[in-house]
């Protein structure tokens, strides 16, 4: 089986393929503002990728879905503009070694979970996900995370880079990587816990 | 002996790498013994799947169609 050819002579994307990206664009929009946290260059990003994707329209190949393939186009914009983020310097230094508060409070000094701060269960993942609170707590909570603590577990969770890849994209050292996203993970869950599970405000 | 915060650590490497092998065994040593941290695995291991989950659903019908 061969993927249909594009119809030469339109070249332009087609109305019902209009109506896929209108369809998809606010979910593009969430997902390029956790990475990019800054709602214009979320917005710029989804353009561009749109663009680009309507410019582009005969080379879509067909070998994945459309929207995959858009997508596809949205995640590089994304990590060029990250990298554009930070050459002109708009990202605080990465290399934040000391301690983080909102960590330490959870445990003891001894290095047992704080009373308050035990993890208690969350039910079954497929139940959770299904949830519409949990998500909008999840977004909050991202919102939440400093910039950098963000910017790191976005690309390894959302994005699904590696730590290697993050590494060389971002310009730190592994195993700060792997640090940062222990905060980012340590901070998420005790962060969703309070305003989901307990339903406390944010 | 590892404590609750020390095996936070290793919970959340375990997402990103393959532990070594007395990584594995240290933390299933712990988990065997606490409740809390048994919670957090879970918890760490949701975060994960959260993450493929959202990329997912942007795709919405599409990746069912694939």
């Amino acid at each position: 089986m061969t993927d249909p050819l594009p119809d030469e002579d339109s070249p332009s994307t087609s109305p019902s393929r209009m109506e896929r990206l209108t369809a998809v664009r606010p979910r593009l929009l969430s997902f390029a503002r956790l990475h990019l946290r800054d709602s214009a260059q979320a917005e710029d990003a989804v353009q561009e990728a749109l663009m680009a994707a309507i410019e582009k329209d005969a080379s879509f190949a067909g070998r994945s879905g459309y929207e995959t393939w858009v997508f596809g186009i949205l995640k590089y914009k994304i990590l060029d503009m990250m990298r554009a983020q930070k050459r002109q310097g708009v990202w605080q230094p990465l290399e934040e070694e000391g301690d983080d508060d909102s960590i330490e409070r959870q445990f003891q000094s001894s290095g047992r979970w704080q009373q308050h701060a035990r993890p208690a269960s969350w039910g079954e993942p497929h139940t959770v996900f299904e949830n519409e609170r949990f998500w909008q707590v999840f977004d909050a909570c991202m919102i939440a995370l400093p910039d950098n603590v963000a910017r790191v577990f976005s690309l390894r969770e959302l994005m699904g880079l590696s730590t290697a890849e993050i590494c060389q994209e971002i310009g730190i050292k592994e195993n700060n990587c792997w640090v940062i996203l222990h905060r980012a993970r340590l901070r998420l869950r005790s962060c969703l816990e309070s305003g989901w599970l307990k339903g406390e405000t944010l | 002996m590892m404590m609750c915060k020390g095996a936070t650590q290793l919970m959340s490497l375990k997402q990103d790498r393959a532990l070594t092998l007395q990584e594995r065994m240290s933390l299933r040593l712990h988990l065997m013994m606490c409740d809390p941290c048994r919670q957090c695995d879970k918890q760490f291991a949701l975060l994960h799947e959260a993450g493929e989950r959202m990329q997912h659903d942007i795709l919405g019908d599409d990746a069912a169609k694939d």
